[in-house]
């Protein structure tokens, strides 16, 4: 069964009265454990077909179906909920709070899941360790590298056990180090813990990575392949 | 929730130098609101109890009618049971009996409008210290048949210690009202208009010259708290009936209550521009704390905290600003205040003599009521909370894709 449905979705924005067909009827599905790059060209519509994807966003038309919920259909607290509890978010920009440690910010997103403190503070250490900060916890934001803030953005975003992963443009902002170690590392969760991961992305690193490639050119899928990795 | 008050907390102090600022003004305002208002309470606590103390107490009680006409004829028997009614009354600390008139006072070629004061003389020493006031001779003696004139009247009709004064007037229901009296002391009063004036005598001598045997015109009574003021009258109303008419200073004494509300007035004005400051200062750095963290927002949301979590942490924010900047002001202004209470600015110069006149002390005690402590934490608070509708609204009509964008 797909973990992600989308059903001839369409997004238009009425700028200026003038409407602009952002989306423009994608059908789309998604398997679990999927490694899927969604590419395009700036202003082709992906990062508001990812938002739609992640309910950040209402699809002017079409459906959006995770895990047999049309999350398009929820009202505004219950969709804060269904992200919580069934997706996790990795930003172009981190977005950690700046004012919470590595581990914090982590168990923060448990503790909106009411997890009890103490399981919250083990896993939130355990995930920065599998993500290789394990050292990192007590640090701020502020005081760790790009890379490393990516990292704690993965962990945080592991945190609520999603049923998958929306990273939009998540080596951005890293170097070529930072870019490839990232990968692997969400490659081996991938790969071990079957969790599923979906990027935007320009960049070439991560599209040789994905085993699923799908491009979208001017609100529409212009192609759906395998990666080389697959 | 900690969680949530730890972020907030944390947040404050991402901008140190604006967070300071804020507690700062809020400090400063408190600490100026405090001081200035604990100023004026004190000096009009100290107004009011030295106009009380000097005639007419925080409470008389007539015969119902007496103080429209004033008339030696709207006079009360003092009896055991009016005694003892008042006497029962919890709080009250004195009670002066009195019996008040006019009369001609005439000596020699000089006759002169007066008011006579028949009262106990160790009571009204006690109630209103009229012994302090002697500058020549002697205080009334108990049963004693002489009379304490007022300086500039004793001036106007040339009389002296050991002098005679006759006494001519209208008693009670009508009769004449005729004595000599020998002058056993001269009173010099602050306030020019009883100076010109007054003569007190005996109370039981009073009662013989207008020939109203044991006949009352007012019963003064000083309460322990002021406070408490209102309760009293409606408890004195109560027990004594409508036979009896019981008024607090405010209705005998109009004008002073009046000037004081009158400078009171100009005083909350200028609170209110103190608040309006606080306001301002709160409300501008919670619209900076929300305006430059949309993203950070969009991203809180995005994750899964709801909205109601988002504006319970800026609420959290608001509050802590407003508490610091509150309990700094309190704390830092309390010594003041209490330093102030304890040694009163005295005034001096003509400010000093324009006060005196009034029959009031010179000075400036500082109130240390706690209510106006309290006031101003709930006033700064409610400040606080109206600032906090910003961010409120802000959240509530928060955009997660416009703020992802930010």
């Amino acid at each position: 069964m797909a973990i992600i449905e989308v059903k001839n979705l369409h997004k238009v924005y009425d700028e200026t009265s003038v409407p602009v067909h952002a989306v423009n009827g994608i059908d789309l599905k998604i398997e679990e454990g999927e490694f899927t790059a969604i590419v395009g060209p700036s202003g082709s519509g992906k990062t508001t077909f990812l938002n739609m994807l992640g309910g950040l966003d209402q699809p002017t038309k079409g459906e959006v179906i995770i895990n047999g919920t049309k999350i398009h259909e929820l009202k505004s607290k219950n969709l804060i909920d269904f992200r919580l509890q069934n997706i996790g978010f990795v930003f172009q920009a981190y977005n950690l709070i700046p004012v919470l440690t590595a581990k914090e910010n982590v168990a923060f997103i448990m503790e909106l899941q009411k997890v009890p403190k103490k399981d919250r503070n083990k896993r939130a250490m355990e995930l920065l360790k599998s993500t290789g900060i394990g050292d990192k916890g007590n640090y701020r934001p502020g005081d760790l590298s790009g890379g490393q803030q990516q990292r704690v953005s993965v962990a945080r975003a592991l945190a609520s056990k999603p049923k998958f992963i929306l990273a939009d443009e998540p080596t951005a902002n890293l170097d070529s180090k930072s870019t490839a170690d990232l990968l692997d590392m969400m490659a081996e969760m991938n790969k071990e813990s079957k969790i599923t991961f979906i990027f935007s992305t320009h960049d070439q690193r991560v599209m040789d990575r994905a085993r699923r490639i799908v491009t979208i050119e001017d609100g529409k899928i212009s192609s759906d392949k395998n990666g080389i990795n697959n | 929730m900690w969680t949530i008050i730890k972020i907030a907390w944390r947040n404050l102090w991402r901008n140190k130098r604006r967070t300071l600022i804020t507690t700062a003004s809020v400090f400063f305002a408190v600490l100026l609101a405090l001081v200035m208002r604990s100023m004026q309470l004190g000096s009009y606590d100290n107004m009011v109890k030295n106009a009380v103390s000097f005639y007419t107490g925080y409470i008389q009680v007539h015969k119902a009618g007496y103080w429209e006409d004033k008339s030696i004829n709207e006079t009360f028997e003092f009896t055991q049971y009016v005694e003892d009614e008042i006497k029962s009354e919890p709080g009250i600390t004195s009670v002066t009996p009195r019996l008040e008139s006019f009369a001609l006072a005439s000596s020699g070629n000089y006759t002169k409008g007066s008011a006579i004061i028949g009262t106990d003389p160790e009571k009204e020493a006690r109630f209103t210290n009229l012994d302090k006031f002697v500058i020549y001779g002697d205080y009334l003696k108990p049963g004693d048949d002489g009379l304490l004139v007022a300086s500039k009247l004793a001036e106007y009709l040339k009389v002296d210690v050991g002098d005679s004064l006759v006494l001519f007037g209208q008693g009670y229901h009508g009769i004449t009202a005729a004595g000599e009296y020998p002058v056993r002391g001269i009173l010099d009063f602050p306030n020019p208009e009883m100076n010109k004036q007054t003569i007190y005598m005996g109370l039981k001598e009073a009662q013989y010259y207008y020939g109203a045997p044991n006949m009352l015109t007012s019963l003064a009574i000083m309460i322990h708290d002021p406070d408490k003021l209102q309760v009293k009258v409606q408890d004195l109303k109560k027990k004594l009936g409508k036979k009896y008419e019981v008024m607090d200073w405010k209705e005998m004494m109009p004008d002073l209550l009046q000037e004081i509300q009158a400078d009171n007035a100009g005083g909350i004005f200028m609170l209110g521009i103190l608040y309006v400051i606080i306001f301002f200062g709160i409300l501008g750095t919670v619209m900076m704390m929300s305006m430059e963290r949309k993203k950070e927002f969009a991203v809180m949301i995005a994750v899964g905290m709801r909205k109601g979590k988002l504006i319970l942490m800026l609420f959290f924010e608001t509050i802590i600003i407003g508490l610091m900047g509150v309990i700094s002001g309190v704390v830092g202004g309390f010594p003041i205040n209490l330093y102030f209470h304890f040694n009163p600015i005295r005034l001096g110069g003509k400010a000093a003599k324009a006060i005196e006149q009034f029959n009031v002390e010179p000075i400036l005690p500082f109130s240390m009521d706690p209510q106006y402590f309290y006031n101003q934490g709930i006033v700064v608070l409610v400040m606080t909370l109206l600032a906090f509708l910003f961010p409120l609204i802000f959240i509530i009509r928060f955009n997660v894709i416009k703020g992802m964008r930010n």
